[in-house]
């Protein structure tokens, strides 16, 4: 069984990897955010492979299923061109062979010199329960909504103040006349509609 | 089952078991995909006084064949300036997965592919990414029609998710699993569609709208743009999405059975309800949400754009909401949650 | 307004229509003709596939006046005319594009000796375009095919005309 999962863990990986990659040298942006949810889904079932199920879904409903979507739309709307002189000339080349290189030096000072403080393990605010009694999202739960309950209702807080900017930003007092439903649905036969039995020659003032 | 297997044929008993279960699933769905649409010519074709097919073979039994072969045998046009691999994937991705959602749903006690704990979020999942067939079709097939159609699409299914998954909130809290099983072991008593009836028909309704069937097919209305995001595709291309979106249907149906109209459970806990095998109940109660699906289709004109953005965020989002505030506090105050540890 | 909250909410227009389709679906009784098998009536002022027509004596009726090819508004006839052995004006080719006709009638009006008349035939669907550039030997054959018919069609219509 080990070796089936060591071979799904490498399918898996291999195919993140790979698909990263893609991601940064496809040349249409919209085939980059394609493979980009490649990589969320199969990072999603790394996630299943660690036995946390839940964040595998999460990520897959989130990120695949609502964020990238956004990315997609936006994407396709664009209609870059990217072929053109912009991406390959020398300077773009420059910074962002700059912006890699102090990036990956970054990467190496941390590994190097990151260490894990003894102490930090009694200074969580809650250990890990025993996962052989509780499934994952139980366990997730408990600790999100007792221990930690105060950040993870200050994220909700700052989600909410981003929302109500979005809407502040583009909303504007309508000049154009507005669809009200309910009124319309409201109306009766009654008053709306009026028969009359008109005479002939005579007709109706 | 399994076990069995593994002596007959060793450690891959286990890949063997899988691979019947998922023929053993796939191939009655396709079946049923076919008879589906067969089923869906005649009733329509009964409320519009016709009488629907029935020319190949007796009462018309073998045109969902018939139309098969057509389709197969018809000639695969791809659009110039069209994003050929993307274009070719989109109705697999559609197709596949429709099929793979089928992995999670439990026909009897037991009777499940896998049966995972986080089987709703699976199916939430599953049904979110199917959005993905539909918009690279649209922007693939390079036609402003189907890009048009698909653009529609994601927004509408995005849209419906998010109230579909707040109802399906209300009923985890009640069952206190998320696994498909348990969630119909707690309805033994009572369905949740008789507790949580406003909730049901809000599902009913919202399951329309994430699959485009009438009256929200607007991503494929046909008076406007054609035929939206599958325009451009003809032969096996229109087959796989035909065969996928009626297949998301029948899944749709099967959720909405596993939620709220107990599943493989009989009606009534007694004598001639329990004759019956589960898995005949869950069928039939299948059957029911599919012929409500028909019967829209034959009852309802469609929607406006944004009638249907209004109705998703403006009644549908509040209504779930509150409904579902009030089912957490319901439970909190009388003491009736489930355990929530498993 | 009371009342109408409470049909919005209790959904009670979409249930009465469900209602009324089930009905539909139950009680109705199917109007659809089987078609090959079972045919709608037809009036007899039906404007189906031409005929030329021929007298008793089997003399064509056609004088290649050109009256039909004047009028066609959608220019389908195309008509040659020479004297025959025997003096007579007569046509030498009279064509007609069917897929070009419109199936106005107009040709029949304009005709004076009733030598070009519609038939009551629809059914004669091809499966290549040419079959459908109906030669003076077709249009012929048609009205020897459908002659009684014919007959029987503008006896009916004569009180009217």
């Amino acid at each position: 069984m080990t070796l089936a999962v060591d071979a799904v863990f490498y399918l898996f990986s291999i195919v993140c990897v790979v698909s990263a990659l893609m991601v940064v040298v496809s040349r249409n942006p919209v085939h980059s955010v394609l493979w980009m949810i490649t990589v969320f889904i199969n990072g999603a079932g790394l996630f299943v492979l660690l036995n946390a199920e839940f964040l595998a879904m999460v990520l897959v409903i989130v990120y695949a299923g609502a964020v990238a979507i956004l990315f997609t739309f936006v994407v396709m709307m664009l209609d870059l061109d990217f072929t053109g002189p912009a991406l390959r000339s020398k300077q773009t080349l420059l910074v962002g062979l700059a912006v890699g290189a102090v990036l990956l030096g970054d990467l190496f000072v941390m590994l190097s010199e990151w260490s894990v403080s003894p102490k930090a393990e009694a200074l969580r605010a809650s250990p890990t329960p025993d996962l052989s009694t509780v499934s994952n999202t139980v366990a997730l739960s408990r600790i999100l909504y007792t221990d930690y309950i105060f950040l993870f209702q200050t994220a909700g807080l700052i989600l909410l103040v981003a929302m109500v900017g979005a809407v502040l930003l583009t909303f504007r007092r309508q000049r154009h006349q507005r669809q009200d439903v309910s009124v319309q649905l409201a109306r009766s036969k009654s008053e709306t509609l009026k028969m009359n039995r008109v005479e002939n020659g005579k007709g109706i003032s | 089952m399994a076990e069995a297997m593994q002596e007959l044929f060793g450690p891959a008993g286990v890949w063997i078991t899988w691979i019947l279960q998922c023929v053993a699933i796939v191939a009655p769905l396709i079946v049923s995909v076919a008879y589906l649409t067969y089923v869906e010519r005649k009733v329509i074709g009964a409320m519009q006084m016709r009488k629907g097919p029935n020319v190949v073979g007796p009462l018309g039994l073998l045109q969902p064949f018939a139309d098969a072969f057509k389709l197969l045998f018809k000639e695969t046009i791809v659009p110039t300036g069209a994003d050929r691999f993307v274009f070719f994937m989109a109705p697999m991705l559609t197709l596949l997965l429709a099929l793979v959602a089928w992995a999670v749903i439990p026909f009897q006690e037991g009777w499940v592919v896998s049966n995972i704990n986080v089987g709703m979020l699976y199916i939430l999942a599953v049904s979110g990414l199917a959005i993905y067939g539909v918009m690279m079709a649209g922007w693939a097939s390079n036609s402003r029609y189907a890009f048009l159609g698909s653009l529609r699409s994601a927004a509408q299914m995005i849209s419906y998710e998010v109230s579909m998954g707040l109802i399906i909130i209300s009923v985890i809290l009640t069952a206190g699993s998320m696994n498909l099983t348990d969630i119909v072991l707690a309805q033994k008593g009572v369905w949740f569609g008789v507790i949580h009836f406003p909730m049901f028909v809000l599902f009913v309704i919202s399951i329309m709208a994430e699959t485009n069937r009438v009256p929200f097919d607007l991503p494929q209305s046909d008076a406007e743009i054609v035929a939206g995001f599958h325009v451009e595709y003809s032969a096996m291309g229109f087959a796989l999405f035909y065969l996928g979106e009626y297949a998301n249907m029948i899944l749709m149906s099967g959720v909405c059975v596993v939620l709220f109209l107990g599943g493989w459970l009989p009606p009534l806990d007694m004598a001639p309800f329990t004759w019956i095998p589960g898995i005949v109940w869950f069928f039939l109660k299948m059957a029911v949400i599919l012929f409500v699906y028909i019967q829209a289709r034959a009852t309802l004109p469609r929607y406006r754009y944004d009638q249907l953005m209004r109705l998703g965020w403006k009644v549908f989002l509040p209504l779930s909401l509150l409904w579902l505030v009030l089912t957490a506090s319901v439970l909190f105050f009388t003491g009736l949650w489930p355990e929530y540890g498993a | 307004m009371f009342k109408r909250l409470i049909k919005t909410w209790l959904l009670t227009d979409i249930v009465s229509g469900f209602w009324l389709t089930f009905r539909y679906m139950t009680v109705r009784p199917k109007v659809t003709l089987n078609y090959p098998y079972e045919k709608a009536p037809l009036s007899h002022r039906f404007r189906g596939e031409h005929c030329l027509r021929r007298y008793e004596n089997g003399e064509e009726r056609c004088i290649s006046c050109k009256l039909c090819e004047a009028v066609c508004p959608a220019q389908a006839i195309t008509i040659e005319a020479s004297p025959r052995a025997d003096g007579s004006r007569r046509t030498t080719r009279y064509d007609l594009d069917m897929t070009k006709c419109i199936f106005c009638g107009l040709c029949e009006e304009a005709c004076p000796v009733d030598a070009i008349v519609m038939g009551p035939n629809y059914e004669y669907s091809t499966e290549t375009r040419e079959e459908l550039m109906y030669s003076k030997q077709k249009l012929l054959a048609n009205g020897d095919r459908w002659e009684p018919v014919l007959v029987m069609r503008l006896e009916k219509d004569e009180p009217y005309r």
